[in-house]
């Protein structure tokens, strides 16, 4: 269906959020902000070890403290959790062991903080500290203490895969070259603390939470499970958002904690996370080792890549198994390359969980193919963008030796975009002492096909209500973290009926009110949530077809809809408005609902016989290139970016507006990653537990981001739409690299570019001349 | 469950707060945030950090921006503060609010009342700013979704709107 493209407020305009007045007025309640006279405040006794087996907790003198209404410890959480079915190993109160400085041990509520925190104080637990691993390195090393029982060498997943033969490629290359290239460890520092209010439900002995979540979901299976009561017995709200990257996505110990204390105290629990708390529930990005090997014909074309990648991933398998696949199934798709080879290892250490961040699994990886393949087109003496256009896509639709589909490759157009917006063949190598240009491509799944719960469900659910008063509820459980996933839904539903965007009202993320939803991760809800709101807004067009037909007299497929008016084609009959339309369509039927629903086809689902395929299977990719412009202060070292130009390959977008706002987002937070982030633990205490210690870059060192926009309308996509806020992240960080190459002369093999690395380079290069 | 054994003991104070006057109990401990959010229920002041670290739950105190998570109460008694909520009056929205509502300057929202009212302090001491004025004056604002771009965008455009009103 071809969008009108000049409706305010359909696909294609400039549209804002439709919850934005909610948020610039203070309206907006987050999960913090909701009211609760009376509720019981509750707060978490944390490991002050990094890894101990606990011999003994005494709860007594807490539980007798006046004032204290429920005291929780392991032994009443027998059941583990984990984000993937097959991983589950996380207790959300510690039982017999704590493996990272921070890991839950007892929970209270009590009436009051300070009532609280003296309870907290009151808890004694005997440890016996064991060894403690910060490193992947130090926790493989043999004879290593294992964190976990079935992992004696402490390896959660190797992964060992070859897609044609990578030795014959080599063997084959004018030109092989291997670097290796680090990445620390980064957070997503999503600017709402965590929280969960849980309410105990006494009519069905069970709980009602609200919380900071992106997946509901989990949130609401997780808490069933290890509350060991019915999912008919859980209700799971999530309000407004306050920013997630991927930290959400999964349920995190506090949302069962609080669950937990409810149903004890048989109260309303208010549990309110520090911004240390928050960095200590964690989940980030973790850090990576990864040895990039590239073969490159003179000419530039790669006839090989070979990559070995190692992550630190803290103390829980969490989302490990996935990250560490994705580290190698994204470097198919974006070039042709015939042979790719991929070990790697997902290491347990004593540190809080990782997770899944923006551009999950596949950023560093991508960084380090993107700086290795500018390096040597360099030696050969080829341009940076000359050696990407020699490595495109042959042709569309492509099929990649990982089986995903291609049908849709705007990146040949982002790199003409940046090439011609920064001046890049005019300015490249000739810019001004101390600054310097640099380029980086990357990509991102438009949602992972594969849901991890098989189910056999839809991947989505979009249900529609209309009723006497005409106006339209679309009901959806996507949730919405602030990228504007009712916006969105709301703008296709509008645009298939032909109505005005206010006549749609979202509720989203309440399971006693709106259809599950697999949860905003993957970036997959742009394509299948708004393919199931355009399924139901063509249901509930059909029966508001068919009434308009009747009240006119004429046959369906003779009647048009058009800002809000159904009528005649051709005919000389004035039109029904909407609302007698509405009123039509409910005689003898009353209040109508229908629903939509979208299944990424099987064969988006990766390839059974390749081995962890369902990883990065997907039904398009969104594309980017990006140039940014740097310099260095050559004293002390300091890099600042001052302009980025990025074009980034969205299929339709669906609103410009917002795909702009997340481009610039995605480009930043990887600009942070490049330039100042970094967790850092000294022996399990947590240094960066705080928004100064762990440097997001503030507006004062934030450059313009200038956005393209290319729309290679993808053939499966909502009105061709396809991800916008994730494929664009990894660019930045070999592009700064390489301005930085030029600018100051020195190569930096270590993220993030600090000025420490810097000047330590510097001096190096002065000591050499 | 018992009472607990400790009760901090409170005094009333008053405080004006967007235009009105409010008289509430407090103890001379209570934080500035907490009075808002808690006793007046103005939630729309956020806490994003552990103090003064994200400048989330900036608000105004005569007109200047400051931190509520750092401030007592019991300092800004009997002077004027302003919130979030106190901005849009009878069912306009300010200039600012418009304007980061119309160019995205708001995604999740959480850093917004924060933003706003470092914005507003800022176009009442200098309607007309600069790129890098603007920068200067939200540098204690974090917000981790938009890369800031659209932010300045939006202050810019609200410089304009209201120059254009005058």
């Amino acid at each position: 269906m071809k969008p009108r493209m000049t409706r305010p407020g359909g696909i294609g305009v400039r549209t804002p959020l439709i919850d934005g007045i909610d948020k610039v007025t203070g309206r907006a309640r987050y999960t913090a902000d909701i009211a609760a006279p009376g509720a019981l405040v509750g707060r978490i006794l944390r490991s002050p070890h990094a890894h101990a087996r606990i011999l003994a907790i005494d709860t007594s003198a807490a539980e007798a403290l006046p004032g204290v209404a429920a005291v929780c410890t392991g032994e009443e959480t027998p059941v583990p959790f984990g984000v993937l079915p097959i991983a589950e190993n996380e207790y959300p109160l510690a039982r017999e062991k704590v493996r990272y400085r921070g890991d839950p041990v007892a929970a209270v509520a009590a009436v009051d903080e300070a009532t609280a925190e003296r309870a907290l104080a009151l808890i004694r637990v005997e440890y016996e500290p064991l060894p403690a691993y910060m490193t992947a390195k130090a926790a493989m090393k043999a004879g290593a203490v294992a964190i976990h029982d079935d992992k004696p060498d402490n390896v959660l997943r190797e992964v060992h895969a070859e897609f044609g033969d990578s030795a014959a490629g080599f063997a084959a290359a004018d030109l092989v070259r291997e670097q290796t290239f680090t990445f620390a460890e980064v957070n997503h520092a999503h600017m709402e603390l965590n929280a969960t209010l849980a309410e105990y439900d006494m009519e069905r002995d069970g709980v009602t939470l609200h919380t900071t979540t992106q997946v509901p979901y989990y949130v609401h299976l997780k808490v069933a499970a290890c509350l060991q009561i019915q999912e008919s017995q859980v209700r799971v709200i999530k309000p407004f958002l306050g920013g997630g990257f991927g930290a959400r996505t999964e349920c995190l110990h506090f949302e069962i904690i609080a669950a937990l204390l409810a149903r004890k105290a048989r109260g309303t629990v208010r549990l309110l996370q520090t911004r240390e708390e928050t960095f200590i529930a964690h989940r980030g990005r973790p850090w990576t080792l990864v040895k990039m090997k590239i073969g490159l014909k003179r000419d530039g074309r790669i006839t090989a890549l070979a990559l070995e990648a190692t992550q630190a991933g803290g103390a829980y398998a969490g989302y490990g198994i996935i990250t560490i696949l994705y580290t190698g199934a994204l470097m198919h798709g974006i070039y042709d390359i015939p042979a790719i080879k991929h070990d790697a290892r997902r290491v347990y250490t004593n540190t809080p969980p990782c997770g899944a961040q923006r551009g999950h699994g596949t950023v560093d990886t991508r960084a380090a193919f993107e700086a290795l393949l500018t390096d040597m087109a360099a030696e050969l003496g080829l341009d940076a963008v000359a050696v990407r256009q020699q490595n495109l896509l042959a042709q569309i639709p492509y099929r990649t030796a990982y089986a995903q589909n291609v049908l849709s490759y705007g990146l040949p157009e982002c790199l003409e975009k940046v090439k011609a917006a920064s001046g890049w063949s005019e300015r490249k190598g000739r810019m001004p002492p101390g600054r310097g240009l640099g380029l980086g491509c990357s990509h991102f799944v438009s949602g992972t096909s594969t849901p991890k719960h098989w189910t056999g469900e839809p991947h989505a659910t979009v249900q529609l209500r209309l009723d006497f008063d005409g106006g339209v509820t679309l009901l959806t459980g996507a949730a919405d973290i602030g990228q504007g996933s009712s916006t969105m839904a709301a703008q296709c539903a509008a645009e298939v009926l032909d109505t005005a965007l206010s006549r749609i009202r979202v509720i989203s993320s309440d399971s006693a009110v709106t259809p599950k939803d697999n949860g905003s991760y993957s970036s997959r809800v742009t394509f299948m949530v708004g393919r199931a709101s355009v399924a139901a807004a063509q249901e509930l067009k059909v029966l508001l077809v068919k009434a308009a037909a009747g009240r006119l007299k004429a046959a369906p497929e003779d009647i048009e809809v058009r800002d809000e008016v159904f009528f005649v084609r051709d005919g000389p009959q004035a039109g029904l408005s909407w609302i007698e339309t509405v009123r039509a369509a409910m005689v003898d039927c009353g209040a109508v609902t229908v629903k939509g629903t979208y299944t990424c086809p099987i064969e988006f689902q990766g390839d059974k016989k390749i081995r962890g395929s369902a990883i990065g299977a997907t039904m398009g990719f969104c594309y980017a290139a990006q140039v940014v412009e740097a310099s260095v202060d050559e004293l002390t070292g300091r890099v600042t970016a001052h302009k980025v130009w990025v074009a980034a390959d969205v299929g339709r977008a669906l609103n410009p507006l917002a795909v702009e706002g997340q481009t610039q987002g995605g480009v930043w937070m990887g600009l942070g990653q490049a330039l100042s982030e970094a967790t850092e633990y000294d022996d399990g205490r947590m240094m960066h537990g705080n928004l100064l210690d762990y440097r997001v870059p503030t507006i004062v060192e934030s450059p313009d981001i200038e956005v393209f926009i290319v729309e290679s309308i993808d053939p499966n996509g909502p009105f061709g739409a396809k991800e916008a806020s994730e494929g664009m992240l990894a660019g930045i960080l070999p592009a700064l690299r390489e301005a930085v190459q030029e600018a100051a002369g020195v190569t930096c093999n270590s993220f993030p570019i600090g000025p420490g690395q810097v000047v330590e380079l510097l001096d190096k290069k002065g000591a050499a001349r | 469950m018992e009472n607990p054994e400790v009760f901090v003991s409170k005094r009333v104070m008053r405080l004006t707060v967007n235009g009105r006057m409010h008289e509430f109990a407090a103890s001379d401990a209570a934080l500035l945030l907490d009075v808002l959010r808690e006793t007046l229920a103005l939630t729309g002041t956020k806490q994003g950090c552990d103090g003064g670290e994200c400048g989330a739950c900036t608000v105004l105190v005569d007109g200047r921006p400051r931190l509520a998570c750092s401030t007592l109460a019991v300092q800004v008694e009997g002077r004027s503060v302003e919130t979030i909520e106190g901005q849009a009056r009878q069912g306009r929205l300010t200039p600012l609010q418009q304007a980061f509502h119309d160019k995205l300057g708001a995604q999740c929202g959480y850093c917004t009342p924060g933003m706003v009212m470092a914005s507003e302090a800022l176009l009442r001491a200098n309607p007309d700013p600069s790129a890098d004025e603007i920068k200067a004056a939200l540098a204690g604002n974090l917000c981790r979704c938009t890369g800031y771009v659209k932010i300045i965008e939006s202050v810019q455009a609200a410089a304009a709107a209201a120059r254009g009103a005058r």
